[in-house]
This record gives structure tokens, sequence and C-alpha cells, in this order.
């Protein structure tokens, strides 16, 4: 369908003055803007010396916490590769040498280029082995070397810890909240 | 700058002024084809100011280019349109991998897109995360300013240097008295202890018979 000529609204150019031909005001106009922002407060982060503060739930690298002993928390449960939603998190379980625990984590690889930070794997996690880490300014030469296997992981949980920057989130006994729970199981009910 | 030189003759301090140049002027060939181009245009932007390192000049067009920055996942109809834009960056470049997607295809595991696109072009840098923070990017371009001035042009060849993909390779059977779970684990990115293949060798295991 036709547009009709009645609702075409036709936009002259606007005829510039003797003053506007001059282009002076256009100039002043801009660089006035220039010189405002010469002077006005700088929003720049001056990146390598000037770090940015993140919050204390920043999902950054990931770190493998240890437990009061040194030992490293993760009992192999296979719960953290299996809420991955990238499938980076390998497992290797092996039995446990340590009376508390039936298995432990052989190997525990994390792919950091695969991993898109979302958290899922510290809240799926039953005794609070894994945690995200405030570190942010991760950059690698080779995908190899991207690869966090256990003794790298628990590295960035002395470091972090040493550092003061994450602290220890949860420390709810030796093995966490799932131990808990097996110990109420275990125990005879009051009731009864 | 030995162009034409034996290989055994270097011109160790032309070079390294040479390297101090390229290291503070790179020029940015922005691929930017999802969220991580977000981040790289806050990079560009005044909060952080990518200016303040000499790489503020993205140019579109990759003869004028020397670093290319590929932000976001590359799907497999992407990839010719990648390698002719980088096979027609002038030498030497560098190569930046930004973001899960681009370095290893992150959560996009499927046919369609490119399982990090060093399968295909040479890649200088890797950035984790999704997207990387703009300060990532920032610590990116210094390593590689870092990398630029100790390697040089070396680093910054065509694939004549850089034949073989510098990728995780596929596993060994593992022993079976280990629990592997869940998942397939020819898929996987580790490495066995005892393991002593050579990260060159790109030898596949062979698939096990299914009857």
């Amino acid at each position: 369908m036709p547009i009709a000529p009645s609702e075409v609204k036709w936009i002259d150019e606007r005829t510039l003055s003797p003053w506007d031909w001059l282009y002076l005001p256009a100039l002043w106009e801009g660089l006035s803007t220039t010189v405002r922002h010469m002077f006005s407060k700088k929003v720049t982060i001056e990146f390598p010396e000037q770090r940015p503060s993140v919050p204390p739930h920043y999902k950054g690298v990931h770190r493998l916490n240890r437990d009061e002993q040194g030992r490293v928390r993760c009992v192999a449960c296979y719960l953290c590769a299996t809420a991955c939603p990238a499938h980076c998190i390998d497992i290797v379980a092996a039995p446990s040498p340590w009376p508390d625990r039936e298995k432990y984590p052989e190997l525990f690889v994390i792919d950091e280029l695969r991993c898109i930070y979302c958290g899922m794997c510290e809240e799926a996690c039953p005794v609070d082995a894994i945690e995200l880490t405030t570190l942010y300014d991760l950059t690698g030469f080779s995908r190899e070397e991207m690869l966090f296997d256990k003794e790298k992981l628990l590295a960035v949980y002395d470091y972090t810890v040493n550092k003061g920057t994450d602290a220890i989130r949860t420390l709810r006994g030796t093995l966490g909240p799932a131990s808990e729970i097996l110990e109420q199981q275990s125990a005879p009910l009051p009731n009864t | 700058m030995a162009l034409g030189l034996p290989e055994n003759v270097f011109l160790a301090n032309l070079d390294k002024l040479a390297n101090w140049v390229r290291a503070n002027s790179l020029w940015p060939m922005p691929f930017a084809t999802a969220c991580c181009g977000i981040e790289l245009m806050a990079v560009g932007a005044s909060r952080y100011d990518i200016a303040r390192f000499g790489a503020e000049v993205m140019r579109f067009s990759p003869r004028q280019c020397d670093l290319m920055i590929v932000a976001g996942r590359i799907v497999m109809k992407m990839l010719p349109v990648l390698q002719r834009i980088w096979l027609q960056m002038p030498e030497p470049k560098w190569c930046i991998s930004m973001g899960a997607c681009a370095s290893s295809g992150g959560v996009f595991d499927t046919y369609a897109v490119v399982q990090g696109i060093d399968r295909f072009i040479p890649v200088d840098l890797y950035i984790p995360g999704c997207p990387p923070r703009p300060e990532q990017l920032i610590q990116a371009v210094l390593d590689l300013q870092e990398k630029i001035r100790k390697t040089g042009t070396l680093a910054g060849r065509e694939f004549q240097q850089r034949t073989q993909p510098n990728i995780p390779q596929l596993l060994p059977a593992p022993p079976s008295d280990r629990i592997v779970a869940p998942g397939d684990y020819t898929t996987a990115t580790q490495r066995w202890p005892g393991d002593d293949r050579s990260s060159s060798s790109c030898s596949r295991r062979p698939l096990p018979q299914v009857n």
C-alpha cells in the first residue's frame, strides 16, 4: 500500500546564518567539551597499579580447600563434575588412605579455559572442598598450563589464605555438612 | 627485521629496538563475535583505556593490524572468515584468544562450534573467563608485550614456524583399578601420572571395540 502524499512530512535542511558560516560556535562548543573533560574527575582505573576490590564472593580462579590436618578436603563424590555445565572438571578417585572417608581424588583437574566460572561446583560440593577465589587476572601462554591439577589448586588455596584475600568460608567440621548428616543417621534417634 | 639474513645471524640491538616499538604499538584487530566483544569495547573505552598501553587503535582492516583478539565463539561457518582475516594480517602478528568459547569451546561442546581456535590459527595468549574481566585483557596485553620484548618477531611468524597445534592430546586408557566417572575419559583433558608422551606427539588412542 503506497503512502499517501498527505502523510509524508518533508524536512528541509536548515539554512546557516552568516554567524554559523564562520563555524566558530561549533568550534567553541567542541573545544569547551574537551577542556571540560580535561579538568573533570578522571574515570580511568590505572589497572596494573590500581587494582579493583572485588567482593569476597567473586567467582575467580578455583581452589581446593584443605582440612585442619592439611589434607585435601575433597571426597571425590563427582558432584561438582556432574553439576558443571561446561564439563571442565576431571576427577579420578582412589581408595582413601585415611580412615575418615571412603575415597579421595587421586587426580583433580580443572580446565580453567573451558570453565565459565558459574560457581555451580561450589554450590554442589557437599564438603565445601572447592571454592572460587577472588583472583581475577589469570592469563596463560598455553592450554596445557591452564589445566590446574590438584597440587596447583591446593597451591591456590595456600596462596589465597596466606595472602588474606579469601578467608576460609566454612569450618563445619572435618568433612563438612555431609559428614554431619551421616553422624545423625548413624546415631540412634532419641524417641525410639 | 632480519629478512634475507642467514639463520645464524641476529641483529640484536636493532631487533631490540624493533621489539620495543612493536610491543608498545600493538594494533588490534577485534574479531568480536559474542559477549566477550562487549568487554573488549569496555577495554577500549575510557574506564579501562587500553590506550595507556598503545593498543587502542582498533583497525577493522586486517592489513593494518598485528594483533588479533578473538573474542567470542567461532562456529565452523565463521572459521574460513577467521582464517582469511588472519592470513591477511601482515607479519609479525600475534593472537589473543579471549574467553572460554574462543579458547576451548566453553559450554558449547557441539558439532558446530570450534573447540578452541588454536586448532586452526596459532594463539599466543589465552584468557579464561566467561567473559573475562577487562583487567584480564589488559593483563593479557601486558603479558603479550613482555613476550614480544623477549621473543621478538620469532613468535609472530606464520604457519611455517608453527605447524603443529599446541593443544591437549587424547589420553591413553586409564588403569582398570581406578574409578572413572562420569562421562568419557577420551575427551578428558588431563594427563595420567607416568604418561610421558611429549606434547607434540599427535598419536591417537585406538577406539575401543564395541560388540
